[in-house]
């Protein structure tokens, strides 16, 4: 046992001298109390460490204990439905162990040792195999399937795989590798946080994450494998977004990172996701959802942590193939997490006090998504996909943490204070958000939501433009000097805001709508438009146009049943003869 | 074992430098005594081998380098504590200046808390009734909750917390309650109005004060909430009581946090507030809420004043982005002669929807509640318009929402400093006002409230305000 000690402490950075083969970015052990800690900075015989739990009656002379391990996550089965702090120490547990406050020094096993798992193996004996290769699945959950793989580094052929209800450390297979050793193979792998998960190679997403939303699936989407931001000032919308993308987008695994933000937003989503039911597995929400929780209250260091021990899970289920959707509340407070560490380093500080490296943290965390061919002989493809909340102090979009990831990702909902006010959710601003996905999505969308998809889009997109525009002119003239043309913009826009765009994440019709739905209710709303504006041409006026009964149906169609999409027919069918009767 | 140094080799603003320390621990517990014989208190920020930077609660005034004598207690900050504490007063460091006896301890509670594990946590959804209509009905409170209210300087911000204070319930139950109540450097007639305000409604044999005073030290401050919310919670989670916390006035906990940061000479962040401040202000007001198994809550009101009414000032925006919502006070409305003067549309409760509804409130609570959102948001809009282009430029419709926006102000927000309206009471002036619009501009609201809800008795003609009072 090496037998180093501490001589400083600042917050949450101690710096210990005497820490013999220690390596950066390794886990020690902090005090009698056995406080977990990183090395974080190396000079000579001095360790500097940040420590995950609070240092408080900390002092110096206290020995540090070094593990030779770098910061890691344990993955296997009994990770999905979890709910893990910063370095992944589960919360449900220690709730169990050390009561309703998290004390120090507290330590539990990432993943369960004692539970069986029914172990059914997919490989033979004699199955040549490389890493990533499936050899065996076990039921985590009632709708994933985990496939147990071949652990990074090992190849070579399988001398046993038992059939058996096993523990995570059981052996489940022997492989015997080239040079004749012979591996235990277990359920149970370990993967520092730090360093991505490697995979055969990227490829460019194709597919759309579709997340039940109107404004982000039908203006602004996201791709299965891609990345997207939504900064906006307190209190617009960004933690409400998210869990909606959570419960509602057609990923298979989701990974939610509470990071540095409300505790009550945790129990919201704990009490919430079991009780509703997926609307593509019919299932409850949580049996494909895993919990990172490190709310603002708790140590800072593992804060920053958070977000890798999220990552490095999401890995490793897009490893097995599945289409994982990572969303991290918020990016903002893990970048500060940066700074603050930095600060008490007394680092040479960048923009706004945050270190010089803030940039490529960011874009290196970013590119951790992706569409991949997965490690193993199968050519599995797996995605996982980012969606980051960012927190601007003031609102102010300017500061370095949202420039830096706009900078990589490649969606940009803006939310907007101006319409969360106005009560018009969500407040993703329909003028500057923007979708860099939309080009290549636009084939999918045609074929597999309706053919004039995209031109729907953009006929609404330009009315909402023109909205815009039109509003310039009333503010200084007012709405008499309008043309009835350029009224009926104004009505058309109106509707397209309030009939199309609003949702309500709190109702449980208007919470989720499908694709088809999304496409019917704007169909709806461009005939009106188009219709009534052949009428408006041979003099009708709007008024007449305004009061025709088929607007409350528009109106109202947002809440028709998913069940019930007959309907937008027969309302199509009222636009027309109705605008038609306004000539008669 | 206590160790005693007379080593102090640096003074600087609110920190010392002691050194040749052994064993001193990170945030350990200092008291040091000037030459006067004069004691003071302070803590730990910095420890290495052989030297300690204290900050010193009090200041640094008065302090010398070769007489001052540091001794290192061996503990953190604590707080001595039993049910005594209710209906007294005590400084800004816990002790007793209402001429009432020591504390006999029950136990002693580090007053930095532990977080609460979130899986512990219960989610805040019983409803309190202020019988203030615009938070009642608009930004709805819950147990649990932790709802800032943003001020600036001259706007009645201590009345609307005391009337608050005053009036909150939980419909139908009776239960044990309580308030504590921190002040940070605010003045002695504010401190005297909620004081005198308490003993007016005995209040005051509930509550628990701690109070610094804008002539007592301001590193003080620091310490004041923790001492609070340390209190809070033993009353709640322990003793069972529905704690309702008053923090006034935050923006000088943060004043005096940055004071610290600057005389240690760290990075500072926007406005020399330190990068940490959105931590350091999280770890106090996370310490509300309710915790599963446990009768208990802590509903917490910071108060803060926006310095030149800014919003994106570092102070209330940080504190919004932690808290569950915020109510802003307006100097407009204020200057209008509107009390209690909420500025509704920027304000928000994020807890409102769970703890709204039927068997909560009253099932048409949301849609009405949606509705007049948005239709006093068109009406403002609208009127902002007429400002520029004169009343005639507005539509006939334009011109219903300016008209139930003025009277949203007049009859729904302004309300008498002793009025405790019932949440009937206030949704139903919301109904009353909404007959100004044409039933089909009730959009937000479905059909069958309408017709179950909607007054038919009032005219749609000429509605003026004294129409709508009746
Ligand atoms: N789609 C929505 N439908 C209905 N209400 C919404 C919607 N989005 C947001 N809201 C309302 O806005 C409030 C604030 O939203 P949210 O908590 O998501 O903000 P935020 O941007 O995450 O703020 P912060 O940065 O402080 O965490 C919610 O509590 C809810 O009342
Ligand atoms: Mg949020």
């Amino acid at each position: 046992m090496e037998t180093a000690k501490i001589i400083k402490v600042a917050g949450p950075v101690v710096v210990a001298s005497g820490l013999k083969n220690a390596k950066m970015y390794d886990v020690v052990k902090v005090s009698g109390q056995k406080l977990i800690g990183e090395i974080i900075e190396l000079n000579k015989d001095l360790a500097t460490i940040q420590v995950y739990e609070e240092t408080s009656g900390i002092g110096p002379g206290e020995p540090v204990f070094s593990t030779d391990m770098p910061l890691s996550v344990e993955l296997g089965p009994g990770l999905i439905s979890s709910i893990y702090d910063g370095i992944q120490r589960p919360l449900d547990i220690l709730k169990s162990t050390s009561g309703n406050f998290i004390t120090r020094g507290a330590e539990a096993y990432a993943v369960d040792r004692k539970k069986k798992w029914d172990f059914e193996p997919t490989s033979k004996k004699g199955d040549k195999v490389i890493s990533g290769d499936i050899i065996g699945s076990v039921q985590e959950s009632s709708v994933v399937k985990q496939k147990i793989m071949i652990p990074y580094g090992i190849q070579g052929e399988i001398k046993e795989i038992y059939k058996d209800k096993f523990t995570v450390t059981d052996t489940i297979a022997l492989i015997k590798d080239q040079e004749g050793s012979i591996h235990e193979i277990k359920m149970l792998q370990k993967w520092p946080v730090r360093e991505p998960r490697p995979f055969k190679k990227k490829l460019p997403p194709i597919e759309p994450l579709i997340t039940g939303q109107r404004t982000i699936d039908m203006l602004f989407p996201i791709t299965k494998g891609g990345t997207a931001c939504i900064p906006g000032p307190f209190g617009s919308g960004k933690t409400v977004v998210q869990h909606q993308i959570s419960k509602w987008c057609n990923a298979e695994i989701i990974l939610f990172i509470g990071c540095g933000e409300r505790g009550n937003e945790m129990t919201d989503v704990l009490l919430e996701f079991p009780e509703l039911i997926d609307p593509y597995s019919g299932k409850p929400l949580m049996e494909r959802t895993i919990l990172i929780a490190n709310t603002s209250n708790m140590p800072v260091a593992a804060r920053e942590a958070s977000v890798y021990t999220g990552i490095t899970i999401a890995e490793y289920y897009r490893d097995m193939g599945y289409n994982v959707a990572l969303i991290a509340d918020s990016t903002s407070r893990w970048a500060e997490a940066m700074r603050e560490i930095s600060g008490r380093l007394e680092e040479m500080p960048g923009e706004e006090g945050f270190p010089a490296y803030l940039g490529t943290r960011i874009s290196s965390f970013y590119e951790r998504s992706g569409r991949a061919k997965c490690l193993g002989s199968d050519d599995k493809e797996g995605t996982l996909s980012i969606v980051g909340a960012v927190s601007p102090p003031g609102g102010d979009l300017s500061e370095p943490v949202t420039q830096n990831t706009l900078r990589t990702v490649q969606v940009f909902w803006s939310l907007q204070d101006r319409l969360a006010y106005k009560r018009h959710f969500p407040a993703i601003d329909w003028l500057t958000s923007y979708s860099l996905y939309l080009s290549g999505l636009t084939e999918y969308y045609n074929k597999k939501i309706g053919e004039e998809y995209m031109e729907l889009r953009n006929k609404s997109m330009a009315l909402l433009q023109e909205e815009a525009e039109l509003e310039e002119i009333v503010r200084l003239v007012g709405v008499d000097a309008l043309s009835t043309h350029e009224k009926l913009v104004l009505e058309t826009a109106r509707s397209i805001r309030e009939d199309f765009l609003l949702q309500d994440a709190f109702d449980s019709t208007d919470a989720y709508c499908s694709t088809k739905k999304q496409f019917l209710i704007l169909k709806l709303i461009m005939m009106f438009h188009e219709n009534a504006e052949k009428v408006i041409e041979d003099g009708v006026t709007i008024e007449k146009i305004n009061a025709l009964p088929v607007k409350a149906k528009i109106i109202r169609a947002k809440y028709i049943e998913e069940k019930n999409l007959k309907t937008f027919n027969e309302i199509e069918k009222e636009i027309i003869s109705q605008i038609s009767s306004t000539t008669d | 074992m206590i160790k005693e140094y007379l080593t102090i080799s640096d003074v600087a603003g609110p920190l010392i430098v002691v050194e040749k320390t052994i064993d001193v621990k990170y945030q350990e517990l200092v008291e040091i005594e000037l030459s006067s014989g004069e004691i003071r208190r302070g803590q730990v920020l910095e420890i290495t081998e052989d030297k300690a930077v204290v900050q010193v609660f009090e200041g640094t005034r008065g302090v010398d380098v070769s007489n001052t004598q540091v001794r290192f207690l061996g503990k953190v900050i604590e707080l001595p504590i039993s049910l005594d504490v209710l209906g007294r007063i005590f400084d800004g460091s816990g002790r007793p200046i209402d001429d009432g006896p020591q504390i006999i301890a029950e136990k002693k509670l580090d007053i930095n808390g532990n977080p609460i594990n979130p899986y512990a946590r219960d989610y805040p959804n019983n409803f309190i009734q202020t019988g203030i209509s615009s938070i009642d009905v608009l930004n709805t409170l819950v147990r649990g909750q932790k709802l800032p209210i943003f001020s600036g300087s001259g706007l009645p911000h201590a009345k609307l917390a005391s009337q608050i204070a005053r009036q909150s319930k939980v419909l139908g139950k009776e239960e044990k309650f309580a308030v504590v109540f921190a002040a940070m450097g605010i003045t002695f007639e504010e401190a005297n109005f909620f004081i005198s305000d308490f003993r007016r409604t005995g209040a005051i044999e509930k509550s628990v004060m701690f109070i610094n005073l804008a002539n007592n030290p301001a590193v003080e401050r620091i310490i004041t909430p923790r001492m609070a919310l340390t209190c809070a919670e033993y009353l709640a989670f322990e003793k069972g009581m529905h704690v309702l916390v008053i923090l006034t006035d935050m923006t000088n906990y943060c004043e005096a946090l940055r004071e610290v940061s600057a005389a240690r000479k760290e990075v500072p962040g926007r406005r020399g507030y330190p990068g940490y401040l959105y931590t350091d202000l999280a770890t106090l007001y996370e310490r509300a809420g309710r915790i599963k198994g446990k009768k208990g809550t802590i509903t917490l009101i910071p108060i803060l004043t926006m310095p030149e009414d800014d919003k994106t000032h570092p102070i209330p925006d940080l504190t919004g982005y932690i808290t569950e919502g915020q109510i802003i006070l307006s100097r407009e409305l204020h200057h209008k002669g509107i009390y209690p003067p909420i500025n509704v549309l920027p304000s928000l409760s994020r807890l409102k929807d769970k703890g709204i509804g039927l068997n909560k409130t009253r099932e048409d609570h949301a849609n009405v509640m949606n509705q007049l959102f948005a239709s006093y948001a068109r009406g403002k809009e609208a009127k902002e318009l007429a400002v520029i282009l004169g009343e005639a430029a507005l539509t006939e419709i334009d011109k219903k929402y300016v008209k139930l926006s003025d009277n949203f102000e007049e009859v729904f927000v302004k309300q008498g400093e002793d009025e405790n309206r019932t949440i009937e009471e206030s949704l139903d002036i919301g109904w009353k006002l909404l007959t100004i619009l044409p039933k089909e501009e009730l959009k937000r609201i479905k059909d069958k409230f309408i017709e179950k809800y909607l007054p038919t008795d009032i005219t749609t003609e000429d509605k003026n305000i004294n129409a709508i009072k009746d």
